[in-house]
């Protein structure tokens, strides 16, 4: 063992800075390998960036744009459909714990040693592999009025799950959020399965040697070493929330009713592309760049830590 | 004690399992049945099996046309990023530019940017392109979009393999595109393929940026038509349902036979 470490280090060392072909001191293949790449990014992200903030500076339909200053962010501020669109996603992060604790008890569960896991980690993780579409319109008939799930609740004797799940504006964003669950909690299953499973064995012995009961494994030991991958987790579903939830809504509901489910995807697209309004689905596509980079930030630095403890 | 605990983790798994299935199971009954089947017993086994709506499809929306831009779209997108990152990938994990750590973690950022922000400056673009109604449209929005995640996924799995390999090439006097096509691709197969089926679902499963771009019947993607037609049919359940179902049956068998690439895959963004 210590051996091998000291000669990667030589190695290293020998190398400077990592691995590399050594062809010249100073080559260019790497620039024009990575070209194309940089290209297609600087042409989708790049040149979006600039644009979407300079429309969101100007007023008017394509062809006939006017400045306009920032009174698009001002606009957006007052416009209550905006308003109720950004407190639908803030609504929608709740799912973000719901998820997480599920699926952490879930592969607590499966972790622990059940006949067939395998078998039930494929079947929960299949909602995950689904178009977003289909699963919708499939909700879309279960969840109304008179569909499936009314129907069954009525006949279990569940009457206060009983409700107008896609046409009132009380519920309806509880119905998106129920299928985002539905469609992530395997994937966080999986994700929590893998990690568990490379917790060191020999630290769970230990602590049952010690007498440790069921939880206080789970709670003292499982969870703690894996604690990196949930945060990633939850910054990954957190974004989910915030900025890939179109198509449910799209299909469930429309924005409805009243735009009660609207959320800032959707009102882009309402108002760019419905209503033609460059300018102001411009300044919400800004606002919503600007939620979604704290959310990255907090990816990088969680990043940079677990590579740090790796390294240690 | 242990029996009875063990038989409620089954019970647990198992009722999950259900509830994860009985979507897709609403789907596969609901198609089979008629409208007025269906309206009698929404829940139920189909009393009389029917493929009239499949053949509905086919005869009345243009289904076909739909599947075939959905192919091309998801064919040439997937291509052209899994090459292009591929090249990228090298370039930062053996490659001696300064600039590639910097170049990585901007990457990696913009593996979390939200495509809707991205939609207005795209449009007017293509409008200026005059290449709305068009798939190059989505195509090159698509590609755009795969680079990030595909580029972080690569240089992940480059990292892994032991530099005495590519150093062995170098010392035969091997050129960076040899040691990429005979060393690094041969032992890429099972990552080239996994990150070849994720970007595929992403692109086959997207609505938003297909429902924007391509505005023409004829030009639409299956998931932009089959959201559009479903208000014109929206009281014929069982018809939408077997349109629902021709859309995720490539994705269903894809996953019944290599489910491990899929979840390979899909969990790739976690850590590191």
């Amino acid at each position: 063992m210590t051996i091998a470490r000291t000669r990667r280090s030589t190695a290293e060392r020998a190398l400077p800075k990592g691995r590399y072909i050594p062809r010249r001191r100073r080559t260019i293949w790497p620039y024009a390998y990575a070209a194309p790449a940089l290209v297609a990014l600087c042409l989708v992200f790049g040149y979006s960036f600039v644009e979407v903030v300079r429309y969101s500076l100007y007023s008017g339909s394509l062809g006939s744009l006017t400045y306009v200053g920032f009174s698009n962010y001002s606009a957006l501020f007052t416009d209550p459909v905006f308003i109720q669109s950004l407190f639908d996603n803030l609504k929608l992060l709740v799912t973000v714990p719901v998820v997480t604790v599920l699926a952490l008890i879930v592969a607590l569960v499966i972790n622990s040693g059940v006949r067939g896991w395998r078998l039930y980690r494929v079947l929960i993780f299949f909602p995950y592999v689904l178009p977003a579409v289909a699963i919708g319109l499939a909700f879309s008939y279960i969840l109304q009025g008179g569909g499936v799930f009314n129907t069954l609740a009525q006949d279990a004797h569940l009457n206060f799950l009983v409700h107008d799940w896609l046409g009132s504006p009380k519920w309806v964003i509880f119905s998106i959020g129920g299928v985002i669950v539905w469609q992530q909690l395997g994937f966080g299953v999986v994700v929590f399965t893998a990690a568990l499973l490379a917790v060191p064995a020999e630290l769970v012995e230990a602590a049952q040697i010690d007498g440790a009961r069921w939880w206080t494994v789970q709670w003292k030991i499982m969870i703690p070493h894996i604690r990196r991958i949930i945060q990633f987790f939850v910054i990954l579903e957190a974004i989910t929330a915030l900025s890939s939830v179109f198509t449910y809504v799209y299909i469930l509901t429309g924005g409805g009713p009243a735009y009660s489910s609207s959320v800032i995807e959707f009102y882009i697209y309402q108002y760019g592309f419905e209503d033609g309004a460059i300018g102001i689905a411009s300044a919400a596509a800004v606002f919503l760049l600007a939620m979604s980079s704290v959310f990255i930030a907090l990816y990088l630095w969680v990043r940079t830590r677990s590579a740090r403890e790796e390294q240690s | 004690m242990t029996i009875l605990r063990s038989a409620s983790r089954q019970a647990l798994l198992i009722v999950l399992a259900i509830v994860s299935l009985y979507p897709m199971w609403f789907i596969i009954t609901t198609a089979l049945k008629t409208p007025t089947g269906y309206a009698l017993d929404p829940t139920g086994l189909p009393h009389h099996l029917t493929f009239s709506n499949f053949s509905a499809i086919f005869s009345q929306w243009p289904f076909l046309t739909w599947i075939r831009n959905s192919l091309v779209a998801t064919l040439a997108s997937v291509v052209v990023a899994t090459v292009i990152s591929i090249m990228a990938a090298f370039a930062i994990v053996f490659g001696t530019a300064r600039a590639r750590e910097t170049f990585f973690r901007t990457n990696i950022a913009l593996m979390a940017i939200p495509p809707v922000a991205l939609l207005t400056p795209m449009y007017t673009l293509m409008v200026e392109l005059h290449l709305i109604n068009q798939l190059p449209a989505v195509i090159i929005f698509y590609c755009g979009l795969l680079v990030p995640f595909s580029i972080f996924f690569f240089v992940n799995f480059f990292r892994q393999i032991p530099y005495e390999l590519v150093e062995a090439a170098y010392i035969d006097g091997a050129r960076p595109s040899r040691v990429m096509l005979r060393v690094i691709m041969p032992i890429s197969g099972a990552s080239t393929f996994t990150l070849v089926i994720v970007n595929a679902i992403f692109v086959w499963n997207e609505l938003l940026i297909a429902l924007v771009f391509l505005q023409n019947n004829n030009s639409r993607t299956l998931m932009a038509g089959i959201a559009l037609y479903q208000g014109r049919y929206i009281t014929n359940e069982p018809l939408i349902m077997a349109a629902a179902f021709l859309s995720l049956l490539p994705l269903l068998v894809l996953y019944v036979l290599g489910q491990r690439f899929f979840v390979r895959g899909m969990t790739a963004g976690m850590g590191r």
